[in-house]
């Protein structure tokens, strides 16, 4: 099966020409979706994506899959629920697997505190057309095998949103898919290409200097992750991002089925298994800025400890696998994209833990914008701006994990 | 290998006893006071090297010390 669906997809990398009228840094799933978007919504095909590395193997090869628009306030969850509409039509509309799978997302609260913020979070997902209901622990007691309602004594279960928005993809095939759309209509995705600076006309980029010569642009897009404060810094634009690692782990395969995604804000990890059967557990971000996608083992040891206190048969698991990801911090833990004070030069990122249940929707966006120079309404808060101007979007509570 | 920071008083300790705390820079070719408070707020250098910046030893002596940190 596996086999047979790699080999239909047709991947056909490019070498770079001298000019294009757009240019894309960073190729991974918001880089390329942005591509896809501009050749099969706008026919703008002179477009190049540039990636330094290989064509998904930074962010978009390092997260943990998880698709959900519960967010807490409005902007937010309009521009996910976006983005969860579109991942449900991606394997239509591109004719490529993603594995996509509804599972259903359980967000716990240990305290009355949280239960507050999750009764909260229902009525603003119900006001805005998403399915979160909240549930009383009898019920999450029912639907989430395996769980420990009172785990130690000092995180008891006080309820949850249920969202049935959630979902997971796979998420090389992800790429792969949106890859291979936009270069069948003709865009030039090319890996092994690292962006060493801007082409200045005065003050307008246009153009980059790579590892591979210098190419003409008529607009520049950064959609890197992890390094984006460098290549701003190229364009001259500063950022309000901090980075900072983000560390996950699969364990070997656990025989039973485990359908929901489970979060767990006070405790600090979510959990889901893959199709394999394994068990994905992502956690906190180190609480200290680095761009090292080293692993720790004080964060196993400590990370485990509260697995195994809300979910007891995970101590009878073993770690198959355990990387990092270095994640955009931006200081409201919402997104941004669009215009940058440098005429030439976008961005999109501040996509810290959560950014690859966005990619088709800041894609979509991303390439209205590029195409129309005007933000469509559902990125148009998400502005770089929004900073000094006072308007920033501060939902830290549904980041998850951080 | 847990990272470790040497105290001026405890000597070298894990990380887990430590709080990080950013020292923000505004660079100083924004001049408008406003601006600066808005850059001090918000904005970082996010610095790819070596990086200056104070821990604070919570779960120790509970004083302040700076140090250097490549964040590679």
């Amino acid at each position: 099966m596996n086999e047979f669906w790699e080999a239909k997809v047709k991947l056909q990398w490019a070498e770079p020409a001298k000019s294009y009228d757009v240019v894309i840094i960073g190729g991974g799933g918001h880089g390329l979706a942005t591509a896809y978007y501009l050749a099969t919504r706008h026919g703008i095909t002179n477009v190049a994506v540039l990636e330094k590395g290989y064509i998904g193997g930074g962010n978009s090869g390092r997260n943990t899959t998880v698709i959900r628009s519960n967010y807490g306030i409005p902007e937010a969850v309009r521009f996910y629920e976006r983005s969860v509409e579109l991942y449900q039509g991606l394997e239509d509309e591109t004719d490529r697997w993603i594995m996509h799978a509804a599972k259903g997302l359980f967000w716990l609260s240990h305290t009355e505190a949280n239960r507050r913020a999750e009764l909260a979070r229902a009525a603003v997902n119900q006001a805005f057309g998403v399915k979160t209901e909240f549930v009383e622990p009898d019920e999450i007691a029912r639907q989430v095998p395996g769980i420990n309602m009172n785990p130690g004594g000092q995180f008891p279960i006080t309820g949850a949103t249920y969202h049935h928005g959630g979902a997971t993809a796979r998420h090389d095939r992800v790429n792969w898919a949106l890859a291979e759309g936009a270069m069948r209509l003709g865009i030039d995705v090319i890996p092994g290409t690292e962006v060493t600076g801007m082409i200045f006309d005065g003050a307008k980029v246009v153009g980059v200097r790579t590892s591979r010569g210098d190419i003409a642009a008529g607009t520049v897009v950064s959609n890197a992750g992890g390094n984006v404060t460098q290549i701003a810094d190229m364009a001259k634009v500063r950022l309000p991002i901090r980075t900072h690692p983000l560390q996950a782990f699969v364990t070997n395969h656990y025989e039973t089925t485990f359908d929901p995604i489970v979060f767990s804000a006070d405790l600090g990890f979510y959990i889901s298994q893959t199709t394999r059967g394994e068990m994905l557990a992502g956690a906190h971000i180190d609480p200290q800025p680095s761009f090292s996608r080293r692993s720790q083992q004080v964060f196993m040891s400590e990370i485990a400890g509260r697995i195994v206190a809300l979910f007891p048969f995970m101590s009878k698991l073993r770690v198959l696998r355990q990387w990092a990801g270095i994640c955009d911090m931006s200081p409201d833990y919402s997104p941004i994209m669009g215009f940058t004070p440098t005429e030439g030069f976008l961005v999109n990122t501040g996509w810290g833990t959560w950014g690859f249940k966005a990619i088709p929707a800041s894609g979509e966006g991303m390439a209205q914008l590029i195409a129309t120079g005007t933000a469509p309404p559902l990125i148009a808060p998400f502005t770089l701006e929004r900073f000094a101007g006072d308007r920033a979007l501060a939902d830290r509570g549904s980041a998850g994990t951080h | 290998m847990a990272m470790r920071i040497t105290c001026p008083s405890c000597g070298p300790r894990s990380i887990e006893e430590w709080v990080y705390g950013e020292i923000p820079i505004v660079p100083d070719a924004i001049t408008d006071p406003d601006e600066r408070d808005v850059d001090r707020a918000f904005f970082h250098d996010n610095t790819e090297g070596d990086v200056t910046e104070a821990w604070f030893h919570l779960y120790g002596c509970r004083r302040w010390t700076t140090l250097t940190r490549h964040t590679g």
